[in-house]
């Protein structure tokens, strides 16, 4: 089943410049996982080594925030779109 | 200690200069904060500013922003129909310098970005552009379109 996953110019630099794939999974983690594989520089920009999502990153299910879903494990459906955006924080 | 990287001459109409001043204004006593979109030509923001968008300060402080995240997929969705991309964020600081804080240089986002500051201390706006990459803080210079001078 392929979604589309959408990267911020920040990510691009693993993907060769692709913004967007096509990408096959049932859940958010197994289209991470075939993600990481075919571009292994996504590898801890994603998914921190306890196999949590990343801290500072978002990712939303279509307009879903993935955090107030079933996380990595919510479920993807054909023509979703999985859009991947990093957390943009600072303060004086 | 001069600079490795390309600085981009930040290029914005008064109106979008007037937006950004205002939504800042607009969320005292807190930081306000908003994305910048432009082209991106190669791997880099030509220094264009093609759109403006006003966010909410998730952590409604004075001290700290962070940009809601719905705003940023909006912002993102716009600004991808018009063929551009998200190329910078624009955030107040409402008692210092603008200037990019320890905090701002440590959680800089992505070095392609435009990080423009807006200082509310002073009885005057000061808006300053910079780009922030390797821990480097470099200044760029900004035009006002439309304007009879540069800031």
């Amino acid at each position: 089943m392929a979604v589309e996953v959408r990267l911020p110019t920040l990510l691009r630099t693993h993907t060769d410049g692709a913004g967007s794939l096509q990408v096959n999974g049932a859940t958010v983690g197994e289209v991470f996982a075939e993600v990481v594989e075919a571009h292994p520089g996504l590898k801890g920009q994603l998914v921190d080594d306890a196999g949590s999502l990343h801290k500072f990153v978002n990712v939303y299910l279509n307009d879903d925030d993935i955090r107030y879903l079933d996380g990595l494990d919510t479920k993807v459906g054909e023509n979703d779109v999985i859009s991947i955006l990093p957390a943009v924080a600072g303060g004086s | 200690m001069p600079t490795t990287f390309a600085l981009p001459l930040v290029r914005l109409s008064v109106e979008q200069y007037r937006r950004i001043v205002a939504h800042c204004y607009f969320g005292l006593p807190d930081e306000a904060c908003g994305l910048l979109a432009g082209p991106v030509l190669g791997a880099e923001a030509t220094g264009l500013i093609t759109e403006v968008y006003p966010a909410v300060n998730a952590d409604a402080s004075s001290r700290t922003y962070t940009v809601d995240g719905r705003d940023y997929l909006r912002a993102s969705r716009d600004a991808e129909a018009r063929g551009d991309e998200i190329i910078g964020v624009w955030h107040s600081h409402t008692h210092t310098d603008a200037y990019p804080s320890p905090t701002d240089v440590r959680q800089a986002v992505d070095p392609m970005w435009l990080y423009v500051i807006v200082s509310l201390r002073d009885e005057v706006p000061v808006f300053r552009a910079f780009r922030i990459r390797d821990a480097q803080v470099a200044e760029c210079q900004v035009e006002l379109i439309g304007a009879s001078s540069s800031l």
